[in-house]
């Protein structure tokens, strides 16, 4: 009795525990929200601060529309990460074949070339790309938000761990059935990686849709900003109007909770794979 | 073994080496080069040697930067390195709804740092409710002024860094929690091993390569911090919050001083590739 006694004020303490720290963790999204839905009656400076709205409205998220063009923005982002994650997921899967399962000349060289990059971090290179994007008439424009950050070594360094996994008799029997190269990797292989396709998917999206520093250094007409610059530049204009700055921060990181809360699986994946340990 | 033409693999790397000789190789040359010039984007560069290095010797606000991005570092990796292993150890029970408060402790990591720094403005205002709570709570006498106390600014976006990245590492650390045989624990159970015993006679050991590659992505992430200090201080008050990266981001794009930008971008891949040639080590023994 004593036993399952202990067992039980254990389970009690965990959960007390897993609370407190959710409560860290959630907590201030919870103010932003509470924030967000006061209505302009409410003193949201006064002290001690009142968690529940007394009138609760939702007319905040409406005035960010009239602020800023917040759908516009949205839509940027939308657009830029979507197609980031395409010419990311084919171009990393077209260079992960030839090195997870061809033997050439300079294969090592170009690999860990490759790999190397990932010791350069973008914001020493931006200096170049920002130059380079001016020449090239790049600034204010989705070439700009999207080229110089579409592909990286890690997506090809994910595909090929992918590649790396598959047997290669598969690969031998498509030979014999007279398949080329383009033909095993586009119909045999591409849907035998579809899992690890699925998580640098993911993972390119959520990066996208936080990326801040570039797209702040590459755009400056409002047309093409991003969802973080719009709403670095809502809290800007508006700097002390925290309604309207907490309505719009809510808005901008609603679809990817909701992406997050239907495929967590894939982001702690891709979480893992960013770590290079899966 | 296949009948294959010899330049077929070069045609599967060829777009991915286009994206990466515009994108990557050729900037890390055009880089280097840029840091022997004064180039400003209005006059045309040109050659100083290595005065930009010279003048970054003598930069008090560099070396003030430099030393607030390695207090950064100090601060925030130990604690990036410990808390999650707890983090881990408590979300790896298997209880109800265990599920959910993984997912709660994760959601930080997904929302862009421009709404964290955003949000934890907003928490940080003097009338704000951090200082509420924290009052109430007994644990301090009178309102801290987080964002505008020179002393204190700085930390207070450590934390903010912090805050964001634990769900991150925790999940780095779960894996590694899994892999490891039930059968230790028990063995140690038999023992009479207490549950401190266990965590670092077991687990502790076990997730040794955990520990290794959480502190050197924490490191990394920790030089290359700019979005937290751009949203919540702008490097403010009087400097004492800005680091290294924003800094360059100063240099380069507000006084198109791209030149001295770029020697403190050398700078910084210096440290950052000391710190990452260990991480290549480590991603080249996990992938064998």
């Amino acid at each position: 009795m004593s036993k399952s006694f202990k067992k039980i004020t254990k389970t009690i303490l965990i959960y007390l525990l897993l609370f407190t720290i959710a409560i860290i963790m959630i907590g201030p999204f919870l103010w932003l929200l509470s924030t967000a839905l006061k209505s302009g009656g409410e003193n949201i400076f006064q002290y001690p601060p009142k968690l529940i709205p007394e009138s609760p409205t939702l007319i905040n998220f409406l005035k960010v529309r009239e602020a800023i063009t917040i759908e516009k923005f949205f839509l940027n982002s939308t657009f830029v990460a979507l197609v980031i994650i395409v010419i990311n997921v084919i171009v990393s899967a077209l260079a992960a074949y030839p090195l997870a399962r061809m033997e050439f000349t300079f294969k090592n060289i170009i690999f860990y070339g490759i790999l190397g990059t990932m010791m350069v971090p973008f914001q020493i290179l931006m200096i170049s790309i920002y130059i380079f994007s001016v020449r090239t008439g790049m600034t204010d424009s989705y070439q700009g938000l999207i080229l110089p950050v579409a592909v990286n070594a890690f997506g090809i360094f994910l595909l090929r761990q992918a590649f790396l996994t598959i047997p290669v008799d598969i690969e031998e029997a498509a030979v014999i059935d007279g398949c080329n190269s383009f033909q095993i990797w586009w119909r045999i292989l591409l849907p035998l990686i579809k899992p690890s396709i699925a998580t640098l998917s993911i993972f390119t999206f959520m990066m996208s849709w936080s990326r801040f520093m570039w797209p702040l250094i590459v755009i400056s007409n409002p047309d093409y900003y991003t969802l973080p610059v719009g709403i670095s530049y809502l809290s800007g204009l508006f700097s002390s109007n925290w309604r309207l700055i907490a309505s719009g921060s809510l808005i901008s990181i609603i679809p990817i909770i909701i992406i997050f809360l239907f495929l967590q699986r894939y982001f702690i994946k891709g979480a893992m794979a960013g770590a290079v340990k899966g | 073994m296949k009948r294959r033409k010899a330049y077929t693999p070069y045609l599967f790397l060829l777009p991915a080496l286009a994206f990466m000789g515009v994108f990557l190789f050729y900037p890390i040359v055009d880089v280097f080069r840029l840091s022997f010039t004064d180039y400003n984007m209005i006059t045309e560069a040109n050659f100083t040697g290595l005065e930009n290095y010279r003048n970054l010797f003598n930069d008090p606000l560099f070396w003030k930067t430099l030393k607030n991005s390695f207090i950064y570092l100090i601060g925030v990796v130990p604690i990036l390195v410990v808390a999650p292993i707890f983090l881990a150890i408590l979300v790896n029970h298997k209880l109800a709804g265990i599920k959910w408060f993984r997912a709660a402790y994760y959601i930080p990591v997904v929302t862009s740092m421009v709404v964290v720094g955003i949000m934890w403005k907003w928490l940080y205002q003097g009338n704000g409710i951090l200082n509420y709570i924290l009052q109430t709570l007994g644990i301090i006498n009178n309102q801290i002024n987080w964002l505008t106390d020179p002393q204190i600014a700085l930390f207070s976006v450590m934390a903010v860094t912090v805050w964001k990245g634990l769900g991150y590492y925790m999940v780095i650390y779960l894996s590694g929690l899994q892999s490891i045989p039930q059968e230790l624990y028990e063995v140690s159970d038999i023992d009479g091993a207490s549950w401190w015993q266990k965590q670092i006679h077991v687990t502790i050991p076990l997730l040794k390569p955990s520990i290794m590659l959480v502190s050197i992505l924490s490191s990394i992430a920790a030089m290359k911090v700019f979005t937290e200090v751009y949203v919540m201080t702008n490097g403010g008050p009087l400097n004492s919050s800005k680091t290294l990266v924003y800094y360059i981001y100063e240099k380069a794009f507000e006084n198109l001083n791209l030149g001295y930008a770029a020697a403190m971008g050398f700078v910084l891949f210096i440290v950052i590739f000391i710190l990452s040639f260990f991480n290549i080590k480590l991603m080249d023994q996990s992938s064998r």
